[in-house]
């Protein structure tokens, strides 16, 4: 089984979330986040003083697959959330050792 | 019940009720700058007064600002708790309406000034300090300032100084005291490494609209009466706030690039203090010309701040200190005769170079005496009781140091 992490541009959350649920994926986790890759902050300004924002707003995926489905998973989300301007986001794939749910006890991919 | 005008009486009534919801106006309008770890603990500073000076306001510092003249200097005991203060009207201050009526308006007043000063400590005064110091204030400088220019045998009103509204009493007296106050306590922790960003804008919108709203009360309801005088008062005071958020925002876009919304209601309300000592001399013209001039001077005024480096948190000086010496200087400039037959004709109308120099006896009084009266109260209340929340206190927030509380739980 494979997480796969995805960082995106809010804008982009709602375009991804339907084709991943197109895609068969049976949960999803969404937080939001802030944070700075190249696409650098914007300046605010407050009775004459300039404050620079870092960080950037953006929303985190995650979503746990069978290893069969995380190549998909990743296509899918490039194809969605992609602009192609600086921003666009990162997508991370890590392995996950074990699944467990919560209401019935069951383990591994059945679990999903 | 002889000689009282019941529309003078009404509007009088109204606008002490205009003046007092600035207060919780100017408490949003605070509150909407500060951090949220910091909202409740600003919001507190000035509905808290609101208690603490209505009562003391009745008990004593009516007397003491409105009493029997002492040595031009203060007034007497004799009206503690309102004593001889009934619905019989007075005739040196308010002929037409009930005696009672003019010192609640009044009241109000002496309600929202030190509330103003809360501006320049938000985020790092204990809650103790604050009281003692502000009960001291109004007792020591609120209270004899108000004397000299508004109450009978005051040496600054024996000068025929024109403060139509407050532009000295209030304005320059609370921005002088925040000079003091930010000058004793020191700067926020957080002032060097760019995190003091005001949390919820739309609060300080809100704020600001209220203050506009009751400030129709705090000018117009100056002429004490229900005539064309309260009327000259209503149309400059909106004119001026108008103006001054135009000007603002003007200067704001050509130095930086863009208008704020911040820029627009910070506009709003230097207008509307340069506008206050001038409101019931000075006609619509001078008050577009009034309001334009606050509007950029005080923004001016804002950039000071960071030359300087004193930490005035939300601008008290900025905007009520350098805007009520605008206006109370322009009001030398612009008053005329033929709008209130009680004021002089100020420089442009005929008028004598002496009472612009009036105005600025006036003006250097108030800031002489409120600065060094309120610098020894800090430094008093800080030997005593302690000012400054410890470093801790300040990174938690003072909603939870001070009064255990959350502002929003989300």
């Amino acid at each position: 089984m494979k997480k796969v992490e995805a960082i995106i541009k809010p804008v982009k959350l709602q375009e991804v979330r339907k084709a991943l649920t197109a895609l068969g994926i049976h949960g999803l986790t969404v937080t939001e986040v802030q944070g700075f890759g190249r696409q650098k902050g914007y300046t605010q300004v407050y009775r004459g003083s300039e404050f620079s924002a870092q960080f950037l707003p953006k929303v985190k995926l995650e979503v746990v697959v069978g290893s069969d489905l995380a190549q998909k998973v990743v296509d899918t989300i490039v194809e969605t959330a992609r602009t192609g301007r600086i921003g666009d986001g990162k997508i991370f794939v890590s392995p996950v050792e074990q699944v467990v749910r919560i209401r019935t006890g069951e383990q591994g991919e059945q679990a999903l | 019940m002889q000689n009282i005008n019941a529309g003078d009486t009404a509007f009088v009534l109204v606008s002490a009720g205009l003046v007092m919801l600035m207060t919780p106006g100017l408490a949003l309008f605070y509150g909407g700058m500060v951090r949220a770890k910091n909202v409740l603990s600003t919001i507190m500073h000035s509905f808290f007064i609101l208690g603490l000076i209505s009562v003391l306001w009745v008990l004593v510092g009516y007397s003491l600002a409105f009493g029997p003249d002492v040595k031009h200097f203060i007034g007497g005991l004799q009206w503690i708790g309102l004593n001889g203060v009934n619905g019989v009207p007075n005739r040196d201050y308010a002929a037409t309406i009930p005696h009672l009526a003019f010192m609640i308006f009044q009241g109000m007043f002496a309600v929202i000034t030190p509330a103003l000063i809360t501006g320049a400590f938000a985020e790092r005064m204990k809650f103790r300090g604050f009281v003692a110091f502000t009960v001291l204030w109004a007792l020591l400088v609120y209270s004899p300032v108000c004397h000299w220019v508004w109450g009978v045998g005051g040496w600054i009103r024996n000068l025929g100084v024109m403060d139509f509204a407050g532009g000295t009493v209030v304005h320059i007296n609370s921005g002088i005291a925040a000079l003091a106050a930010a000058l004793v306590l020191g700067r926020r922790k957080d002032y060097d490494n760019g995190g003091l960003v005001p949390h919820n804008l739309p609060l300080t919108v809100l704020g600001a609209a209220l203050l506009w709203f009751g400030w129709f009360g705090f000018n117009a309801g100056s002429a004490l009466a229900a005539n064309g005088l309260a009327a000259n008062a209503f149309v400059v005071t909106n004119t001026a706030a108008a103006m001054a958020a135009l000007s603002w925002s003007a200067a704001e876009a050509l130095h930086r690039g863009k208008p704020t919304t911040l820029g627009a209601v910070s506009g709003c309300v230097a207008g509307l203090v340069a506008i206050t000592p001038a409101s019931g001399f000075v006609g619509p013209l001078a008050s577009v010309v009034i309001g334009l001039v606050a509007g950029v001077v005080c923004y001016g005024g804002v950039l000071l701040k960071s030359r300087f480096g004193y930490d005035d948190s939300l601008d008290v000086v900025g905007i009520h200190g350098v805007g009520g010496t605008t206006g109370a200087l322009l009001t030398g400039v612009f008053a005329s005769k033929a709008i209130n037959p009680g004021g002089s004709n100020g420089l442009l109308n005929g008028g004598s170079a002496s009472v612009l120099g009036i105005q600025a006896v006036a003006v250097i009084a108030t800031i002489v005496y409120s600065f060094t009266v309120s610098f020894i109260l800090l430094k008093l209340v800080d030997a005593v009781v302690g000012l400054r929340v410890s470093e801790e206190e300040e990174e938690t927030g003072l909603d939870l140091s001070q009064h255990s509380e959350v502002g929003y739980a989300f």
